[in-house]
């Protein structure tokens, strides 16, 4: 990684928040425009957004059919027994 | 009031999600059913003050993390308030930041999916003291702004930042360390440029 210049360095700090779509739209407007122009901000930038989308991907998970099956019959039964009071 | 037939349809496609993140929450599947089961059930039953055409996934995790703070976390000690200052910012990316363009042409996401298996990213997400693993698994799995996540967990904003902040950093940190056991990261930082 090449060292960020010192003009680099605002832009990093504000760099999750924009990944994160917490930047008001002045911010977020100049550090687009940082990254476009400024090439190891931009490979800082890509990496953080790739890694997040292998951490979310890689944490996803399939429900079990038993517990689907066992909340929707609960479920109904406390919508039925609703229904009789 | 809750009309079942209602609920449901509505609630039950955020299964999926819930469940991932009760799994991360209580590290055990079985754990992480009932934890489900009963945010379903608890949800139900509050489905009457929820207003419908607001957030249903948002009031649905809340519910959730308010049920395995209160049922599960009592259960174990608790977790240690670890500083995660000394971690610096880019911690990975400073490690092995040069290692995917330098490896090959594919891209960075291939190249991570293979330096991070599910058990590997899992085990690090789980390895994360309560207060940053949660707001950590809202953010970037669930994709919840930070004023979702500041009312899911009933705290402030600004402490929902910090917390992601250490939080992401001790992510980092942890998914390095296992790459680094398996000998697939460098023990020093690059020192290019």
């Amino acid at each position: 990684m090449d060292e960020p210049k010192p003009d680099c360095a605002n832009s990093l700090q504000e760099l999750y928040a924009f990944l994160d779509g917490e930047l008001t739209d002045d911010r977020r407007v100049h550090i687009q425009a940082h990254l476009d122009g400024c090439l190891p901000c931009y490979e800082a930038y890509d990496f953080e957004a790739e890694l997040r989308i292998v951490i979310s991907a890689r944490c996803r998970e399939e429900v079990p059919d038993d517990l689907r099956n066992r909340v929707a019959d609960a479920l109904r039964k406390l919508g039925e027994s609703d229904l009789a009071e | 009031m809750a009309d079942p037939d209602h609920f449901a349809d509505l609630a039950m496609e955020h299964m999926p999600s819930l469940y991932s993140a009760a799994l991360r929450m209580t590290r055990n599947p079985a754990d992480a059913e009932d934890l489900v089961q009963e945010t379903y059930l608890r949800a139900f039953r509050g489905f009457g003050g929820f207003t419908e055409g607001t957030n249903l996934k948002a009031w649905l995790y809340r519910i959730l993390t308010n049920t395995f703070i209160n049922r599960y976390r009592a259960k174990k000690r608790r977790p240690e308030e670890t500083d995660f200052d000394d971690v610096e910012d880019f911690y990975l990316y400073k490690r092995i930041g040069g290692l995917e363009q330098a490896r090959s042409n594919r891209s960075a996401e291939d190249e991570l999916m293979d330096l991070f298996p599910e058990a590997e990213v899992k085990d690090a997400v789980e390895s994360l003291p309560e207060n940053f693993r949660l707001p950590v698994l809202l953010a970037d799995v669930e994709g919840f702004s930070y004023k979702e996540i500041a009312e899911i967990l009933d705290i402030p904003i600004g402490t929902v930042m910090s917390r992601l902040h250490r939080g992401r950093k001790a992510l980092q940190k942890a998914l390095y360390d296992f790459a680094a056991e398996r000998g697939l990261a460098s023990e020093e930082p690059a020192t290019r440029g």
